[in-house]
């Protein structure tokens, strides 16, 4: 296996010592059987307790894994038909955002997805999935035309952010998101929005806002990402880690806060050990979820939206008293 | 010595003569700041002119030598933008709470607000420009830079369904750090929340005018300041998604002194106008009068 994270060495070094014993049996004919039986029971003790038990930095982590499938891999995985189309109109085709028709269980349907690289050389041409302002442009073209053919709108969200350079700024950054999210929660089909892997902030907001928001098991999603969070709050970026427990940023905390509708689960040790059972897992949800949705009309569709996001907040409408003594304030409930 | 003479006239120059209490002035050898009581007077950030905070306050905090737009809380910008009568605040006692318990944060929101004797960042409520009633939002960097938490989400999100429901021109003045980060995922949400609240105004028909004031960034700058039927913004004003320090460490440059400042988000065809603050409550009023007929739909 490879890509391994390092809270999964105690399993290779179990491992290796499995294969070592086994192989030393062999060579001098000793029956280690038994003993191969109970390292074997014991690993898989350890096994269940290690990925029963993975923390949100370690979650981090595994969002971030360079092996972890992306829109791309799920796209071939999940659709069949796939056109990808190209281009925002206005200024240029951003690598960043990927998009196209595709067919899902032989329906059509607008995919769009943020496409980090898998090395080097892409990453550079895809600006490590962080989208410019014709990105975001790019893929609420593609919407449009969607609702205008009718389509079902699925997306991937996987991106650090948006990009934070000065071109992106100079055509307008702000904009491009922001006009995002008004227009996605007016759109008159279905939106499923998927978290794959890093939901980074309002580059992952703009093509997450739809009437179904699902996450994988171990992708993140939140408003800074945890390393910038650390350099603001205790100005060093290496805490990422400490600030990854306190911003409740897994599927299970959003779950948890109704910010997402599902957690779709991924394959023992993460998506990237198997990605045919990931998409597979993604595919199943994604099409439950379209088809809960297929009987809403357009109106339905749009009130079902707002009134999602509309009841997202925790807040006191209570009295706020002013302690005069103590000059201090303090919320009543 | 020369050097301090040439100094103190420096420093006097820019004070009115006619305003200068002669009793009592500075005895010799001293130096002259000890005298000044303090906060009488202001010292221009951006030129360093010293001046008499009364004169600054008369000049509605507009540096006379830079012209430096200084900023405003969100009670000195009602003050200074609303007709003075009918000002109706709403949801003035929605309070944060710490829905995530984040370390800190409930220590820095009573610190915050012991500081500016605000509840949090956002005034809203209805009012008045020279005549013509509007619904409206002013942040204020002041508390907790103007950062967007469940409440500014909650109470903006309100104020445009209250236009939406009243056929009123919607007008909000923003200046914010972006997101409130102590609240996360929930900080990211009101980015939608309020969007989709002015989708549903737009389509409606109603006039969203957004005035962006220094500084604007984050998840402000990319949900509803950047979504106005007309985007306005005081000079200089600082306007953008990303911060210079983070751009300037992804492209490995420096950025050009007016990077994002309003004047450089006009050129670049991001806003509709720049508008001194003297003219500011004119050109609204302007505004509003040209939207009678359809924009109080």
């Amino acid at each position: 296996m490879a890509g391994e994270m390092p809270f999964e060495m105690p399993l290779v070094e179990m491992r290796k010592k499995i294969a070592e014993l086994k192989q030393f049996g062999e060579e001098k004919g000793i029956d280690f059987s038994d003993e191969v039986a109970r390292l074997e029971e014991r690993y898989s003790e350890l096994e269940n307790e290690i990925y029963s038990n993975i923390s949100p930095a370690q979650k981090m982590h595994l969002a971030r894994h360079h092996v972890r499938p992306t829109s791309l891999d799920l796209i071939g995985l999940i659709f069949t038909d796939f056109i990808e189309l190209h281009g925002d109109r206005l200024y240029g085709d951003d690598l960043a955002v990927v998009g196209g028709i595709a067919k899902l269980n032989g329906r059509p349907v607008t995919v769009i997805g943020q496409q980090r690289g898998k090395d080097t050389k892409e990453n550079i041409l895809r600006f490590f999935g962080s989208a410019h302002p014709e990105g975001f442009r790019k893929s609420l073209r593609l919407m449009k035309q969607a609702e205008k053919f009718g389509r079902p709108i699925i997306t991937f969200v996987d991106t650090k952010g948006a990009y934070p350079g000065n071109t992106a700024e100079e055509r307008g950054q702000s904009e491009a998101i922001a006009r995002n999210l008004f227009e996605m929660s007016q759109l008159a089909v279905p939106v499923i929005c998927v978290i794959i892997g890093e939901g980074g902030s309002g580059g992952a907001l703009a093509m997450a806002v739809g009437n179904r928001v699902l996450m994988l098991e171990n992708a993140i999603y939140s408003a800074i990402s945890p390393n910038g969070a650390a350099s603001i709050l205790w100005k060093d970026a290496t805490k990422a880690e400490q600030a990854a427990e306190a911003m409740k940023i897994t599927a299970t905390d959003l779950l948890e806060m109704e910010v997402i509708e599902e957690i779709i689960p991924e394959p023992r040790g993460g998506a990237h050990r198997d990605y045919e059972a990931a998409a597979e897992a993604v595919k199943d949800t994604v099409w439950r979820h379209l088809q809960e949705l297929s009987g809403m009309d357009a109106a339905a569709l749009k009130e079902d939206r707002y009134l999602k996001f509309r009841k997202i907040g925790e807040f006191s409408e209570a009295v706020l008293e002013q302690d005069a003594d103590q000059d201090e304030a303090q919320i009543v409930e | 010595m020369f050097k301090d003479l040439f100094q103190k006239k420096r420093k006097y120059a820019t004070i009115p003569s006619e305003r200068l209490e002669r009793s009592g002035g500075p005895a010799e050898g001293e130096r002259p700041k000890r005298e000044i009581p303090e906060g009488l007077m202001s010292k221009c950030a951006k030129c360093g002119t010293i001046q008499y905070s009364k004169e600054l306050e008369k000049n509605l905090k507009v540096c006379p030598s830079c012209g430096y737009h200084m900023r405003l809380n969100a009670t000195e910008r009602i003050a200074m933008i609303l007709d003075p009568e009918g000002f109706i605040e709403f949801d003035s006692e929605m309070a944060s709470i710490d829905p995530l318990k984040f370390p800190g944060y409930a220590s820095k929101l009573e610190q915050q607000q012991s500081k500016t004797g605000q509840v949090e960042a956002v005034i809203t409520g209805q009012g008045s420009i020279g005549g013509h009633a509007v619904i409206v939002a002013v942040m204020n960097f002041e508390f907790f830079t103007g950062s967007m938490g469940s409440v500014v989400g909650e109470k903006i999100t309100r104020a445009v369904e209250e236009a939406t429901e009243r056929g009123l021109p919607m007008l909000i003045f923003s200046t914010s750090g972006g997101a409130r980060m102590q609240e996360s995922i929930l900080s990211l949400m009101q980015m939608a929340k309020t969007s989709a609240a002015l989708a549903r105004f737009s389509e409606a028909g109603g006039l969203y005018i957004s005035v962006i004031t220094d500084p604007t960034t984050g998840g402000v700058s990319a949900s509803f300041a950047s979504l106005g039927d007309i985007i306005i913004a005081e000079p200089g004003a600082v306007f953008g998604f990303a911060g210079r320090i983070v751009i300037e460490q992804t492209i490995r440059q420096k950025l050009p002194e007016d990077f994002q400042t309003a004047e450089f988000n006009l050129q670049h065809g991001q806003l509709d106008l720049v508008v001194h603050r003297k003219e500011m409550r004119s050109t609204l009023t302007k505004l509003l009068e040209l939207h009678d007929v359809k924009g109080g739909f």
